[in-house]
């Protein structure tokens, strides 16, 4: 092998650039977030202020113009909201709770993973103890036990997320915290009695975030998919703030009458951002791990 | 080994105990399930009749040290909205959430392993990262937008398939199956293939990586060497291989795919557990959720068993407990 | 002159087609092997010395590929055969023993398992009978109490019987030729040494002919009739055992002998060849070896042809010693 000089940063992205299917997927990735953070600018209309819309131009197949002229690209709903800038909306919200409790189940679950692999003992096997019974029952259960205890609401469904999300990475930080503290550098910090928090956050912390990243990836897309799954079973948010997932749910009762559009667009733009994320995800993997290194 | 039954049996007595008590703590704080069964112009008497007969008037250990003690004779409870116990209507529905899952899961089986071998064969031929964009695709589409995908194509718009319902059963052995008539078959066609769709990328993926390492393992090499047909190597020596994580994951995915039929059933209106839990949350029928999920923690653990004793019998390593080794 | 020789293998070459270029992994390599004849192929990790093994029994996969020279078996050139042909030859005619004996027996599958299916892949007998055969090679192997062992799982043996059960696999067809690759490195000395001579007992019994390749040549010295170095999957020199090792004539034959301690020269210090071995990935025509030779002169650029210094010595060198 030709001996390479670049920066580990240059490297990583020259290998991430090796496949053009993860390359789309980021491309594509990135469309979505712009469209998510700029959905207020972009959209053709606020959904969510009932003075813009109008009962008349209510399930309106898409293409159609409304009365004063605008058209609706990917039809309306039966509110008479324009369908894509509901799906603009919905990424907002979709993204935003699915970053929101992934960052927050990863803070979480990287402090216990790391208190249990750092101190070991009676700590270690609760807290592995509580992961194991609750990573042995679906994701989908727990949150929907949880949401019927809590009721509605944006907060209450990154509740159920995080709660289901912080033992994957707490189980994550824990084996691989485990296997660097067996290592030299780890004893070393300790003979020259570096104090415990530094050697867990300066030492053990920075060579557990490949696999963290890696982890974390998919549980943004999990994320997303099971809010869309909770607030279709009508769990989740609230009918004031429509996720993908609840504009599915509105249109499934429109469905069997041949009004596609409300369910099927918005499941488009899900299907889209998880892929894209996946794509991104499996390339991550591909790279980060060091057993499938050339 | 029978010490290890035990242990395996006290253990998970004790999860489901636990289960048990946190269920019925998070159960009990859903909001006031009076407030939906009296009339709304009832007065406080009334209310206060209606809540005593619930037994919802006990402070709250009491309550669960009465459901405690009715569980161990096998009674969860009376349904608040049904009236009657709880846990005959779940196992009224149970068979048919147990068929729906159990066809996914064969339809996931008979075509990811196969497709995965394929795909873990031929990793970088067209029709290897096809199936693996497929599985791609499968990972990533939503449950339940594919159930409304199916149901906008093949009972809409070709008018193929009936959107919801179980169809037509026959009673084996007392229990009645959809998958011997005609009618049932076409009700469970589309619940099964949206519920096995994430399963079979997920085995697809198990299958495809598990196949690549094995081939380079020296006994595929050495088997090769003896001449065999390369049906026996991958057929025997790739796949007896293989299948013992495949079997591990399938056991732990059975409970998932029993879970996810939530979603499935709520949108087929498939007359199982699933849709129960669904409507029972919307009504706060609170004994019917926790009969619900104790009988669902229960089926997790009898799963777990059975995985664990199919595991040891397909790698010998963990069926002679690796102490008769002779190094 | 002999007879035709059981197997005889001519400028041979395999190549890999790696992103990164293309790798002659072995680049013209000729042999011969008589019936019941014992060669010794040897050279360092890297020589193309296994991947030889591997091409004659057709066990190459891709991105690797025989691009050039013959292999010819009992007068039929096995690089011409389709799959099913040489599938027939493989584990029948010829068959090949690895490195480690914890990695060759399948974990799952029972030794009988494993032994019967070797034997009806290419006999369309009864089970019964190919368990007999499987006894039977069980047996020449020294293996005690067969059916025992027939029943046993690869983890309940050590290493060295691992290894046996793989002899035994190899043998239980009654194959003309064996390709041990470098089959006692993963054990113990003790257990080397009896796995040895029993291949050598067993090959002589039978008139098996043995490919032994190796990195060892002190193991060349007690088994082999012949010998042929290998260095950067390029032929060396062969010839019979004891002349070469007696008389080295390529420089890096020299240099591989002269670096085994030896009981003579004890209290010396041991010879090293200078260098290291180079990276396979795009070599150039010229003796590979010329960078790391004192003999080499500016002809060494340019590749030598294979000459006959002595009956039955073959060496590829400008510069040989004298």
């Amino acid at each position: 092998m030709a001996p390479r000089t670049e920066s580990p940063w240059a490297r990583f992205r020259a290998e991430f650039a090796e496949s053009r299917l993860a390359m789309a997927g980021l491309a594509l990735l990135v469309v979505i977030l712009a469209l998510g953070i700029l959905a207020p600018v972009i959209s053709p209309q606020n959904p969510y202020d009932l003075a813009q819309l109008d009962v008349m131009d209510s399930r309106l197949a898409p293409g159609e113009k409304s009365a004063d002229g605008r058209t609706y690209w990917l039809g309306t709903d039966d509110q008479g909201r324009d369908m894509l800038s509901g799906i603009f909306y919905g990424l907002r919200i979709s993204l935003g709770v699915g970053v929101a409790s992934t960052v927050f189940a990863l803070a979480i679950g990287l402090v216990f993973g790391l208190v249990a692999a750092y101190f070991g003992g009676w700590v270690d096997t609760i807290i592995m103890r509580v992961v194991d019974i609750q990573l042995s029952f679906p994701a989908i259960l727990i949150a929907l036990i949880l949401l019927a205890v809590l009721g509605q609401g944006v907060d209450k469904i990154v509740i159920a997320l995080v709660t289901v999300q912080w033992a994957y990475y707490a189980r994550t930080v824990r084996s691989s915290a485990l296997v660097e503290r067996q290592k030299e550098y780890v004893e070393a910090a300790r003979v020259l009695a570096l104090g415990q928090a530094r050697i867990v956050f300066r030492h053990l912390l920075p060579n557990c975030l490949p696999p963290l990243i890696v982890v974390a990836t998919v549980q943004v897309a999990h994320a997303i998919a099971l809010e869309a799954t909770l607030s279709f079973l009508g769990l989740g948010l609230p009918i004031t703030e429509p996720s993908l997932g609840l504009l599915i749910s509105n249109g499934f009762q429109y469905l069997l009458s041949g009004k596609y559009w409300i369910s099927f667009y918005p499941g488009v733009a899900l299907l889209l951002t998880i892929m894209a994320i996946n794509l991104v995800a499996d390339q991550l993997r591909d790279i980060l791990n060091p057993r499938l290194r050339k | 080994m029978l010490a290890y039954a035990i242990r395996r049996f006290g253990q998970s007595l004790f999860v489901l105990v636990l289960m048990s008590f946190i269920v019925f703590v998070g159960v009990y704080a859903i909001g006031n399930p009076v407030e939906l069964l009296v009339n709304p112009q009832a007065d406080e008497v009334e209310r206060a009749r209606a809540t005593a007969a619930l037994g919802l008037d006990k402070p709250f250990l009491e309550q669960y040290w009465v459901f405690l003690k009715g569980a161990a004779s096998g009674d969860l409870g009376r349904s608040f909205v049904y009236n009657v116990p709880a846990l005959d209507l779940i196992l009224d529905k149970l068979p048919a959430t147990i068929e729906l899952a159990f066809v996914a899961m064969v339809i996931a089986i008979a075509l990811g392993i196969p497709l995965g071998l394929v795909a873990g064969l031929k990793p970088d031929s067209a029709i290897g990262r096809g199936i693996m964009a497929g599985s791609i695709l499968g990972f990533s589409l939503p449950t339940f937008w594919v159930g409304l995908v199916l149901i906008m194509v093949f009972s809409v718009q070709l008018g193929w398939l009936p959107s919801n319902g179980r169809g037509d059963t026959l009673a084996v052995a007392g229990i009645p199956v959809s998958f011997l008539t005609a009618d049932g078959l076409a009700h469970i066609a589309m619940p099964a293939v949206n519920l096995a769709l994430f399963k079979l990328s997920l085995l697809i993926r198990l299958t495809r990586a598990g196949t690549r390492e094995a081939v380079l393992q020296d006994y595929v090499k050495f088997a090769r060497a003896k001449g065999l047909p390369q049906s026996r190597v991958i057929g025997v020596h790739v796949l007896k291989n293989i299948l013992i994580p495949i079997v591990t994951v399938i056991g732990l995915e059975l409970g998932s795919v029993i879970a996810f039929a939530i979603v499935t059933e709520s949108i087929f209106a498939w007359p199982g557990t699933g849709k129960l839990l669904i409507d029972s949350i919307n009504q706060l029928d609170r004994p019917v959720i926790v009969a619900y999920l104790l009988v669902i923690v229960t089926l997790f653990i009898v799963i777990n068993f059975v995985v664990d004793v199919l595991y040891s019998m397909l790698d010998p390593r963990v069926r002679l407990g690796g102490a008769a080794a002779s190094h | 002159m002999r007879a035709a020789p059981l197997l005889a293998v001519d400028g041979l070459r395999m190549h890999f087609f790696t992103k990164a270029g293309v790798v002659k992994a072995v680049d013209g390599v000729s042999f011969t092997v008589g019936r019941g004849e014992i060669l010794g192929l040897v050279g360092e990790s890297g020589s193309g010395k296994s991947m030889t093994g591997y091409s004659i029994i057709g066990l190459v996969d891709p991105p690797g590929r025989i691009v050039g020279g013959s292999i010819v078996f009992d007068g039929q050139d096995l690089t011409r055969l389709d799959a099913a042909a040489w599938r027939a030859v493989r584990g029948n005619r010829i068959a090949m023993i690895f490195q480690d004996p914890m990695m060759t027996l399948n974990p799952v599958l029972r030794i009988d398992t494993q032994i019967v299916e070797a034997v009806r892949a290419h006999a369309d007998v009864s089970r019964e009978s190919a368990l007999a055969r499987a006894r039977e090679a069980l047996v020449r192997v020294g293996i005690a109490s067969p059916d025992e062992r027939l029943r046993a799982y690869p983890h309940q043996f050590s290493g060295g019987m691992r290894q046996r059960v793989a002899i035994a696999i190899a043998l239980v067809n009654g194959p003309d030729l064996i390709i041990a690759d470098e089959p006692t490195t993963a054990l113990d000395v003790t257990i080397q040494g009896q796995i040895l001579f029993e291949m050598q007992k067993v090959c002589r019994e039978s008139g098996t002919a043995l490919i032994w390749i190796t990195h060892d040549l002190s193991v060349v010295a007690g088994l082999a009739d012949e010998v042929c170095v290998m260095y950067a999957g390029r032929f060396v020199e062969s010839g019979p055992v004891a002349d070469v090792l007696d008389r080295p004539l390529h420089p890096y034959s020299r240099g591989l002998i002269e670096s085994v301690p030896s009981r003579n020269a004890r209290g010396q210090p041991l010879r090293q060849i200078p260098g290291m071995t180079p990276s396979l990935l795009g070599l150039g025509a010229g003796c590979p070896f010329r960078e790391r030779c004192a003999s080499a002169t500016a002809r060494c650029a340019e590749s030598p042809e294979v000459t006959e210094p002595a009956p039955g010595r073959r060496l590829r060198c400008f510069h040989p010693a004298h």
